[in-house]
């Protein structure tokens, strides 16, 4: 249309001057009116013809525009040698040359495409009905745009041919294999990588492509265990091209709802190829069990123009195709002559839990996926049992399979980017193992993987012997109080070193003579600046597992205090143990969080003016803290403690243990600002900490809990010589 | 006049141009792809085909949804498949019967052992293995309920070298009337094939029979059918085992050395091609990779240059030492493909690496082993030090973390080797119930979590943080009652006013265990929480039954006569919302070992540490009792009926053993019990001394049956935040604790 309107202007202006010749004056007017029309005309016309392509690659619109019309022809002999039939046998271990892809610092294989060649016969009839199919083009584009892909042969780990074989029914078996053999790397199919989604033909319909293929590997759909070569081959999802095609209403709505909302049917069965004996089954649970299921069938009087594969129907009502499938929890997926059947992805798209009855089936990335969470498999033998197994299972569990079968679809169903890119990677974890994707990253949803917790530190060890606590004590210069804290610490018997940060770059540390003697070693650091984040950071020095932060003023805690905080945190490693104890609150005036310091009924916090934790946070300090926080703490000269108990929240996704009664301690958290009484704008500041950290987090990890710790037999009627730590509490 | 020809002229012109555009875009279009393809083969290998929109799809839609629609009957197919699909291509739906195993759970799957025939003399470890199953909830002793077979005869060592060989398997296995081509039949190996190339073999026909065998090669391997098995030690033990060698988790986490092999080198025949090669990653320093050339009776005939000198080095380092010192082991093959070397490392917390190719590892159905082991290839062996050198910290403790969770799962005893091999078999029979990949991933591991309970994760105590979610916030209380109902005044009618009080109760249900029959419903207070009334059999197991009408996770158990107070039910609550997977109660007990009886003792006595607390008063998940009525052992629940006692003590053993983890006590006023008064003194059955020295008793036979002494001490309970600090008593939330 733009065309043509640009067109008829030429027209208009073409006869402009020609109307209007005796007007001398006025010809200049013309002439430039002539011009810019022309102009016009010619920068509008070559934007429409680079148009749809500038939208797609921005990078450089003048890229190529080549027409696969040009791709070379290639005449294949009938001699031309046939590969194997695939192996059997075949393993990464035997078929694959892992040479080829070497140690690699990213872990990443490198994948080369062959270019495009269009393969004829002697008789100039190609080799397949088709030619390249849009899937495969949108495959190999995908391929050849992630980072897998290299264009040096040399290099290549992998190797994907450019002959499509994703449906067998389009291939001469033939001269496709012939084919395959002509490619100049194909050395026996060693490294290289064949997709296909419908395998097999009539009347047998083999389970995995016929199409000789000597050691290739292959990305099937509709493997059987027979067929596939478990950790060689990649199982695949048969694509569905209705999902570009159609926006599913209810995916739309990010609402977490969305899984709770009941829906109208139990179970709904939406084939059309069902052989009649299991067709004659499902009705027959239809009759037991009534309105809860609902078997579609194809619609057989249709209008003119309405494309069947989108209708359904059951006794004359007509539904909507893929749509209907979002009404019901659960939709069959039945075997037809194929295995794969790309009525799955259709299912997992409308978040509907697929039945799958398929025996031998192999499902889509089954290496990966833990298809349990999302699907429920029956054995074919059970389907009369279908309609009982499925009422067995609990109503919430039924919702997170519905919204494991989402992500499944989103993630690796949804196009076939998303297919290719999974074979990749699942490849890619075979060839270095030591580098591959956690079960978590591979099936939790991001939802699950945003508020869920997998601590590093995850094994519950208890050890059986004292291997003791490395106390660290941060000091500037207040050499008295250093010593009298020293003195105190030295006497619990847990003690195994005393690390002494000298944060003071303008004095030197005592000589040796002055310090106190004690038992345990005492080592001195000087640091090189005077950051607070010192005081987290994972010394050589501490060899222990137990680290107990300490400030050089506070002298009030006993040493059954300190001992007894120890054996809390051998009990509970992972935590922070700590004695005084913080609340952080919401200040629904003002909005946001506010820091409390009173005594309180609850405790989200601990101060590490004394606190035990495990050597490893301070590694998470000092090199996994998230965004600017420690540069900022150490600006600012303030809240070390609380960033400390965000970072072990968030990765524990549990609160501290304070321990022991309520005792006075000197204003521990005003070291910073050196004995100031706890003022006004100190808690504003520690106020303003919270806020930044949370919103650094992107989410408030401190949880606030009710409990402290104490000694079994704390203020019991019970001898206190015979209590293992009679001097708590006492103020 | 020159004007207008100008004007003509130049409007010709531009039609001609607009024309050329019009018509002529394919010319312009070779001229700017000449261009592109100079560029685009940099930028953009796969071009962006201009006719791009004219591709077909690869299938048709209609070709899709309906399909070749499948001619052949569904029950034709499955006959034809036995007939194909047998002996090496085996699967689940070809070779296993599973109309032997129709009835629901535990009862379809039940396992018979042939007896052993007189004078036999099976190895002892086929005697562990058959002690395993014999003393399994699986076992049955009539062959016509069983779903799966154990043969009698000794089919570990099929060496023909070996001194346990077992001679004419073949005609002694056809001669079984049950025998049936080997159908439902599990048959256990350890070594098969013999020198020079240890094959497979086994030197019998196994027909259908499943086969979980050590060693298994990928080839062989009939995927979904059979099991691999870890080779195992005929002195590893039958049930308990040593727990891993790992206590603290040290960080940085290297050890000493970074990669340790010490072992044979094969001068000859398979296996040799990996360990003749292994001296050349040594270095001494921090990679030891020791061999000796010193074994079998013959060696020296074989020698070479290499092995005055390295037989030198091996002798300069201690196994043991290395093990305990590296961070990594090499676990190279063997004659056959699996080694001792991979239990050991596994245990020991050296993170093994794999050297051998084709090796289709332990459970590999369910364990998913790149999150423990480094897998590494025989072809790349000089990769490896460069490999394990850029293993990062974070990894390195995820690693070596979870091979300590994989060995105390499923490795450490001969009795988890074979549950964990009953197990997957039962899951593959019952597949629609049956544990996840995350349930056997994670802690507390496959065996500990039972499918027929639920086989969602966010009904167990374990998976709440995992999975992102929190435990409900009510409870359901189950009391315990015994004596019957005749004021309104005692205990029972106390607690029940104080246990509905409390805003997290959402049901309470009494179990009925007296000798007087159930009291209608009207002798019962009204209560602002639903209240049932159920009839315990008066067996005292019965107060762990995994209760249908239980709606909550929480379940507080009580006994008829605790004394408590509402606060301190909140206040139990919420700690237990912090430790789900713990027993949290008030009450504590503790055992220790007794030298001079040689035997556990247990104490009441007030002390500095606890291990157990009683269940007279006690918050815990309600999945324990499942665990409790499923898991353990008929025998174990027996002694409880029998003795009315100590069903507290095993439950405590029970979640301790799950979890590695003392329980927790939290804080309670003085009494917990109603003072005997001088009539009930009689029924009390805590008061009387032999009830004490049958616990005494309890804690022994529990710890034989678990192998292992469970319980973990704990030296601190959890009290409420302003616990009897000098503040004001209206501060406080908790204050009702502190009464007197």
């Amino acid at each position: 249309m733009v065309r043509l309107s640009m067109c008829s202007s030429g027209k208009y202006s073409l006869r402009g001057p020609a109307l209007i010749p005796r007007m001398k004056t006025k010809h200049r007017i013309y002439y430039i009116t002539l011009f810019s029309v022309v102009l016009l005309g010619l920068i509008a016309t070559g934007m429409f013809q680079f148009w749809p392509h500038s939208i797609e690659s921005t990078a450089d619109w003048s890229l190529d525009r080549r027409s696969m019309h040009d791709a070379p022809l290639i005449q294949l002999p009938v001699s031309n040698p046939i590969p194997e039939r695939g192996d059997l046998s075949c393993r990464m271990h035997t078929c694959f040359d892992v040479y080829r892809c070497g140690y690699n610092p990213k872990n990443r294989i490198k994948v080369y495409i062959y270019p495009l060649q269009r393969f004829v016969d002697e008789g100039g009839v190609p080799i397949s009905s088709t030619g390249l199919s849009r899937e495969y083009n949108d495959l190999l584009s995908t391929i050849s745009d992630s980072e897998f892909y290299t264009d040096d042969v040399t290099r290549a780990c992998l190797f994907v041919p450019s002959i499509d074989v994703l449906n067998q029914n389009s291939l001469r078996i033939r001269e496709t294999a012939q084919a395959l053999a002509m490619l100049p790397r194909w050395d026996k199919g060693m490294n290289h990588l064949l997709f296909n989604m419908l395998p097999g033909g009539p009347p047998d319909y083999n389970t995995a492509l016929d199409v000789p293929r000597d050691r290739a590997l292959l990305a099937g759909g509709g493997f059987s265990t027979w067929t596939y070569r478990q950790g060689y081959d990649v199982s695949i999802p048969v694509y569905s091209p209705l999902s570009a095609d159609v926006e599913l209403p209810e995916r739309h709505h990010h609402r977490p709802q969305r899984f709770t909302l009941p829906r109208r049917y139990f179970i709904l069965s939406s084939q059309t190829a069902i052989h009649r004996e299991y067709r004659a089954e499902l009705e027959r649970l239809k009759e037991e069990n009534g309105e809860a299921l609902l078997l579609l069938d194809k619609c057989s009087n249709l209008s003119q123009g309405v494309a069947s594969a989108r209708k359904r129907c059951y006794k004359g009502q007509v539904f909507d195709y893929p749509q209907i499938l979002q009404e019901s929890s659960f939709c069959v997926v039945l075997r037809g002559a194929r295995l794969g059947q790309a009525t799955l992805s259709d299912v997992l798209q409308a978040g509907c839990v697929p039945i799958i009855l398929a025996d031998s089936y192999i499902l889509p990335f089954s290496e990966v996926l833990d298809w349990k969470r999302a699907s429920v498999v029956i054995p074919e033998e059970k389907l009369p049992e279908m309609y009982t197994i499925l009422k067995s299972i609990p109503h919430r569990q039924v919702e997170e399979m519905q919204r494991q079968a989402c992500w499944f679809w989103d993630a690796y169903f949804s196009s076939m980017k998303a297919i290719g890119m999974t074979t990749l990677q699942i490849i890619n974890d075979r060839i270095y193992p030591y580098a591959a994707r956690t079960y978590e990253q591979w099936n939790n949803p991001p939802v699950v993987k945003w508020s869920s917790v997998n601590s590093p530190l995850f094994l519950p060890l208890i050890p059986p012997r004292s291997p003791g606590f490395t106390a660290v004590v941060l000091t500037y210069d207040r050499i008295e109080s250093l010593f009298r804290v020293i003195t105190e610490i030295s006497k619990v018997p847990s003690l195994a070193k005393l690390l002494v940060v000298w944060n003071n770059q303008n004095k030197s540390p005592p000589e040796d003579s002055l310090w106190p003697k004690i038992a345990a070693p005492l080592k001195v650091v000087r640091t090189k600046e005077n950051k607070l984040s010192n005081r987290f950071f994972p010394y050589d020095e501490i060899e222990t597992e137990a680290v107990l932060a300490i400030d050089d003023d506070i002298i009030m805690l006993t040493s059954d205090e300190l001992q007894f905080g120890y054996e809390v945190r051998e009990r509970i490693p992972y935590r922070l143990v700590g004695y005084p104890g913080r609340l952080h609150l919401w200040d629904h005036e003002m909005g946001k969080w506010k820091y409390e310091s009173e005594w309180t009924n609850e405790v989200s916090m601990v101060l590490t003016g004394a606190a035990f934790y495990h050597k490893y946070f301070n590694y998470l300090y000092t090199y996994k803290m998230p965004g600017d926080i420690k540069n900022w703490v150490d600006a600012h000269m303030n809240c070390e403690d609380i960033a400390i108990n965000f970072l072990v929240a968030n990765i524990t996704g549990k609160a501290p243990i304070k321990v022991t009664p309520r005792k006075k301690f000197k204003c521990p958290e005003c070291t910073a600002i050196d004995g100031l009484s706890l003022d006004q704008t100190h808690m504003v500041e520690r106020s303003e900490c919270i806020n930044k950290f949370a919103s650094v987090f992107g989410t408030m990890p401190l949880k606030v809990v009710e409990h402290r710790a104490d000694p079994v037999l704390y203020k019991d009627d019970f001898p206190e010589k015979l209590k293992s730590f009679p001097n708590i509490g006492s103020l | 006049m020159q004007a207008r020809k100008k004007y003509v002229l130049l409007g010709l012109c531009a039609c001609c141009w607009l024309l050329l555009f019009y018509w002529g875009g394919g010319v312009q279009v070779r001229l700017l792809k000449l261009l592109g393809q100079q560029r685009g083969d940099v930028v953009r290998p796969w071009p962006d085909w201009t006719d791009r929109v004219l591709l077909p799809g690869y299938a048709q839609l209609e070709e899709l949804q309906t399909g070749p629609g499948s001619a052949e009957s569904p029950r034709q197919r499955h006959q034809a498949w036995t007939g194909i699909y047998k002996d090496s291509r085996c699967r689940m739906e070809t070779c296993f019967d599973f109309t032997r195993c129709r009835r629901r759970g535990r009862d379809g799957f039940r396992v018979y052992v042939y007896p052993s025939e007189k004078g036999e003399r099976g190895s002892e470890s086929y005697r562990k293995i058959l002690t395993s199953i014999g003393e399994s909830r699986y076992y049955t002793t009539d062959p016509r309920e069983a779903c799966l077979f154990v043969l009698g005869i000794d089919t570990l060592d099929r060496d023909q070298l070996s001194g346990q060989f077992v001679p004419n398997l073949d005609d002694r296995i056809k001669g079984y009337p049950l025998w049936n081509e080997g159908r439902n039949h599990l048959i256990f190996n350890l070594y098969s094939g013999t020198w020079p190339n240890y094959t497979e073999d086994l030197g019998f026909n196994i027909g259908q029979a499943i086969l979980a065998k050590a060693s298994l090669n990928t080839e062989h391997f009939r995927p979904g059918f059979d099991v691999s098995i870890p080779l195992f030690s005929k002195d590893h033990p039958q049930k308990g085992g040593e727990r891993g060698w790992l206590v603290r988790n040290t960080v940085p986490p290297r050890r000493k050395y970074l990669l340790m092999f010490k072992g044979k080198r094969y001068l000859t025949g398979i296996g040799s091609d990996t360990r003749n090669a292994l001296h050349h990653i040594h270095n001494g320093k921090d990679i030891v990779s020791l061999t000796t050339c010193r074994h079998g009776k013959d060696w020296e005939k074989h020698k070479d240059a290499r092995c005055d000198h390295d037989n030198l080095e091996y002798e300069r380092f201690d196994y043991q030492e290395l093990l305990h010192n590296s961070t990594f082991c090499l676990v190279p093959r063997g004659r056959r493909l699996g080694s001792f070397r991979f239990l050991e490392s596994l245990q020991a917390a050296c993170i093994p690496v794999l050297l051998s190719n084709g090796w289709e590892l332990p459970f590999s159905d369910v364990i998913q082993w790149n999150q423990a082991v480094i897998e590494g290839d025989e072809r790349l062996l000089l990769q490896v030090p460069s490999t394990v050198h850029a293993v990062g910290h974070e990894r390195v403790l995820a690693l070596r973390q979870r091979t300590q969770m994989l060995w105390d799962a499923y490795f450490s005893s001969v009795d988890k080797i074979v549950l964990t091999t009953l197990e997957i078999i039962k899951d593959r029979v019952f597949s629609h119930v049956s544990r996840n990949k995350y349930m056997w991933n994670a802690l507390p591991g496959g065996l500990l979590v039972l499918p027929e309970y639920s086989t969602h994760l966010a009904h167990f105590p374990f998976y709440y943080l995992s999975l992102g979610v929190s435990p409900g916030q009510e409870f359901t209380a189950i009391i315990h009652a015994v004596s019957p109902l005749v004021s309104q005044s005692q205990p029972i009618m106390k607690l029940l006013q104080v246990v509905s009080k409390s805003k997290y109760c959402s049901q309470i249900i009494i179990l009925w265990n007296s000798e007087k029959p159930l009291p209608p419903r009207s002798k019962w207070p009204p209560m602002p929480v639903p209240l049932t009334v159920t009839d315990g059999r008066r067996k005292t197991s019965s107060r762990f039954l995994p209760n249908v009408a239980i709606e909550t996770e929480a379940v507080l158990s009580l006994d008829e006569d605790t004394v408590l107070l509402t606060s301190e039910v909140n206040f139990a609550f919420l700690v237990w919302m912090s430790f789900p997977e713990r027993i949290v109660g008030y009450p504590p007990r503790s055992h220790f070992w007794d030298p001079v009886k040689n035997a556990w003792g247990y104490t009441s006595k007030w002390t500095n540490e606890y291990s157990i607390v009683l269940t007279g008063a006690a918050f815990y998940h309600r999945y324990y009792h499942y665990l409790f009525s499923h898991y353990l052992p008929p025998s174990l629940r027996a002694l409880v009926d029998r003795t009315s006692n100590c069903e507290d003590i095993l439950m405590n053993f029970l979640v301790s053993a799950v979890t590695h983890l003392p329980p927790i006590k939290v804080a309670q006023r003085k009494q917990y019990k109603e003072l005997p008064s001088p009539q009930t003194v009689r029924l009390a059955p805590w008061a009387n001394p032999e009830h004490f020295a049958q616990r005494q008793e309890c804690v022994n036979s529990f710890a034989s049956w678990f192998g292992y002494m469970p319980l973990v001490h704990s030296q601190f309970r959890l009290d409420p935040l302003l616990f009897k600090d000098q503040v004001s008593v209206l501060r406080k939330k908790y204050k009702d604790l502190e009464r007197a």
